[in-house]
């Protein structure tokens, strides 16, 4: 079979890294940076399952690594939309520029 | 059974008792505290017994010599191999000795107190602390190691510390506990040096080691701490010395002794358990514990002998012009230690010439037994009368038959009237100052007489000396009130009773003991003899000494009043003690404060201070500059983090590149 060059996975996981950092940078609204986030935490996991494939196929230790990643973000996005909504309540707004309570 | 399996019962009951008292017995236990504190006690006392019996007539006498038994012994601290701290339990004549001394008038004390400090707000306090003292005291006589005797030194201190001050709605008995603490706290700085100076050139802290090779001349650590002097005087003679100042403050010797005669503010029972038997001949044991290196370094001992004879005489003076009986007996307290340390001074080590050590504990023995007898006695008094003074007092012999006789005994003993125990302590120590130095022994004479003198000028004027009654009987409400004791009579309770019985009890026969057989410097017991021709004239001075104190204050007559007068200007020296605590607030006042303290002060204010406080400012000023990158804007600190992170991976790959090419 004719296998997809490994540059080629890399690109992508690439760009949905630095879109990631783009919806993280330019968006107000904070389940919209929420999800810039997954983005970022996806590109990582293309690059483990990637390299693991192509570099040391006879072993398993990227793909745990995937699966960790996996459930740590579910659980980071449980505890950031409650972060959001928390915030919601107290400011009735989840706009990172309004939340600026703790500023010195 | 084995000494491990119980040994350590002996010092923990005790601190089970406080901790018990302390944290739980405020409110629960208020009425039982006493009984609670007094038959652990009991059981400890029971088992130091029992652990003497074995020690002594079972298993500690092998071929002739006292072997030292350590049953418990733990690693603590360990600073290098070889030198450690262990917290364990040394058991030799001495600590054995010690032990039963400590514990039977711990537990005599607490029976005591029982009825004399009944109805006190603070009861369970009381018993709480005084289970701490018993506790710390024992660490101290049986530690293994020398940091170990000194960590139970500083409880043993903050338990005197907490039952002087146990009044502390006194101002005076405040002042008197802080005295206490920080002039015996001084002297502990020496013996803190001396241990250090003594572990760092032995090597170890262990007692056993520590004498093993301090006493061999051919080993390299005696030879190294011989040859290294400063001062011109061996690093031997300043550890030796400094640990001496260490134990003059703790057992109130001369220039040192300025806490104890003020240390009488505390509970009646609680002088008699510290401030007379126990905690105050702690010096005289640190001596002792040390004696084989102290007999390596003569001038050391000679030091002693003077310190002791020297507070002996003049504490022996101040107590005849005292008129607070409590005074008078902690002066007579200050005397005979001083007893026990001129004793020690002149021993030397072997056979015949360790008399004076033998002799020195053999009075310590004794001491403790008459001593606290006569503090418990003057409990009883002062319980009645409700008042420390002389004054107050007199004719009290038909009123309080019971405590007459007690303190009779215990007069007659500390006088050195045979055949009570204080006679045959102070032959020996008297024989052994004749046989090294005809100066301390003529010291020890004189002292002797007078020691009889004032203590039966106490006996008289409390006991006798009626012509003072009428007028504090007949009108005065308050007396009459004083003089009916709620319970047990006028002379307190049975308990308080009991313990004055066996207190005069050990008084009477406390003598008895061949102590040559048990406790000499080198182990090996052997007979002693005082010739029966020796004894006849310092008895014969001692009963001229009561003649003279009866003839003076048996009967109301002018003849003490007259003799006041006579010596005027001297009495008022002596009756100002030497006007030593003047001295002493003249050196602190006029030289400590102005030249040491204010200077310290202005360097601690100005330049330790300044300097912290400057530094704070210059914190204070740079996170002011700064504080404007914590704009509050998370995406201003991520663009920050990013760039960051952007910033390493660019190095990372310059670096790597660079390195590979």
């Amino acid at each position: 079979m004719n296998q997809v060059p490994l540059s080629h996975i890399l690109f992508v996981s690439t760009a949905l890294f630095f879109i990631g950092i783009y919806g993280l940078f330019s968006r107000r609204n904070l389940v919209c940076m929420l999800m810039a986030v997954e983005l970022i935490l996806n590109s990582v996991n293309i690059n483990f399952v990637a390299f693991n494939k192509y570099l040391y196929p006879d072993r398993l230790d990227g793909f745990f690594f995937v699966v960790f990643i996996i459930t740590i973000a579910a659980a980071e996005a449980a505890v950031a939309i409650a972060i959001i909504i928390n915030l919601y309540r107290n400011h009735r707004s989840i706009d990172v520029e309004d939340a600026t309570n703790m500023k010195f | 059974m084995h000494y491990a399996d119980y040994i350590l019962l002996i010092p923990l009951l005790p601190l089970a008792a406080f901790l018990l008292l302390g944290l739980a017995g405020r409110n629960r236990l208020r009425k039982s505290a006493g009984l609670i504190a007094s038959v652990l006690m009991l059981v400890s006392c029971t088992l130091a017994l029992y652990a003497a019996w074995r020690y002594f007539f079972v298993d500690g006498l092998v071929d002739g010599v006292y072997r030292q038994i350590v049953p418990v012994r733990y690693n603590w601290l360990i600073f290098s191999p070889g030198l450690s701290v262990d917290m364990g339990i040394l058991l030799d004549p001495i600590s054995v000795m010690m032990l039963v001394v400590v514990t039977f008038v711990s537990l005599m004390v607490h029976i005591f107190s029982l009825g004399y400090m009944k109805g006190e707000e603070r009861f369970t306090t009381y018993y709480a602390f005084l289970s701490l003292f018993t506790f710390s005291m024992l660490g101290l006589v049986a530690a293994s190691n020398i940091l170990e005797t000194y960590i139970f030194w500083e409880l043993v201190g903050l338990s005197s510390y907490l039952l002087i001050g146990f009044y502390y709605d006194r101002p005076a008995a405040v002042s008197a506990a802080k005295k206490a603490f920080i002039v015996t706290r001084f002297a502990d700085l020496g013996f803190l040096i001396g241990i250090l100076i003594l572990a760092f050139q032995a090597g170890t802290l262990d007692f056993n080691t520590l004498i093993a090779r301090l006493t061999d001349a051919g080993s390299p650590q005696f030879a190294g701490i011989t040859a290294a002097s400063f001062l011109g005087i061996s690093l031997l003679g300043w550890a030796l010395g400094l640990v001496f100042i260490g134990g003059a403050g703790k057992s109130a010797m001369f220039p040192l002794h300025i806490w104890l005669p003020d240390a009488m503010e505390g509970p009646t029972p609680v002088s008699a358990l510290i401030h007379a038997a126990t905690m105050v001949v702690a010096g005289v044991y640190l001596v002792a514990r040390l004696f084989p290196v102290f007999s390596m370094d003569p001038p050391v001992l000679q030091i002693v002998t003077w310190v002791g004879a020297l507070s002996a005489a003049f504490a022996a003076i101040v107590a005849c012009t005292q008129t607070d009986i409590k005074k008078v007996l902690a002066f007579s307290t200050m005397s005979q230690i001083g007893y026990m340390m001129f004793a020690l001074g002149v021993a030397r080590q072997g056979g015949e010439a360790g008399l004076g050590y033998t002799a020195s504990l053999f009075h310590l023995f004794t001491h403790a037994f008459f001593k606290s007898l006569l503090f418990l006695c003057a409990g009883s008094i002062i319980h009645v009368v409700h008042s420390n003074e002389l004054k107050e007092m007199g004719g009290l012999r038909k009123r309080m038959p019971f405590t007459h006789i007690a303190f009779l005994i215990g007069c007659l003993a500390i006088a050195g009237i045979p055949p009570f125990s204080g006679f045959f302590s102070k032959e020996e120590i008297l024989l052994a100052a004749w046989r090294s130095n005809a100066l301390v022994y003529g010291i020890g004479l004189v002292v002797s007489a007078i020691t009889a003198f004032y203590m039966f000028r106490l006996y008289f004027s409390i006991f006798w000396h009626e012509s003072r009654i009428p007028d504090r009987n007949d009108g005065s409400h308050s007396a009459g009130e004083a003089l009916s004791s709620p319970e047990g009579g006028l002379e307190g309770s049975p308990g308080m009773k009991f313990s004055l019985v066996v207190l005069s009890a050990g008084a009477l026969l406390a003598g008895l003991v061949p102590f040559s057989r048990f406790i000499v410097p080198d182990e090996r017991p052997h007979d002693s003899h005082t010739p029966l021709s020796f004894s006849i004239l310092p008895v014969s001075l001692a009963l001229g000494a009561i003649l003279l104190a009866g003839w003076l204050y048996r009967r109301g007559n002018d003849r003490a009043e007259k003799l006041k007068i006579g010596l005027g200007r001297l009495y008022q020296v002596v009756y100002q003690k030497f006007y030593i605590d003047e001295a002493y607030i003249f050196i602190t006042k006029k030289i400590v404060f102005p030249l040491v303290g204010r200077p310290a002060a202005w360097v601690d204010k100005h330049i330790i201070d300044g300097l912290m406080n400057g530094l704070a400012l210059i914190v204070a000023k740079v996170a002011w500059l700064i504080r404007g990158i914590q704009s509050g804007r998370l995406q201003q600190y991520m663009l920050y983090f990013f760039a960051g992170a952007f910033g390493l991976v660019l190095l990372f790959v310059y670096y790597f590149n660079h390195l590979h090419t």
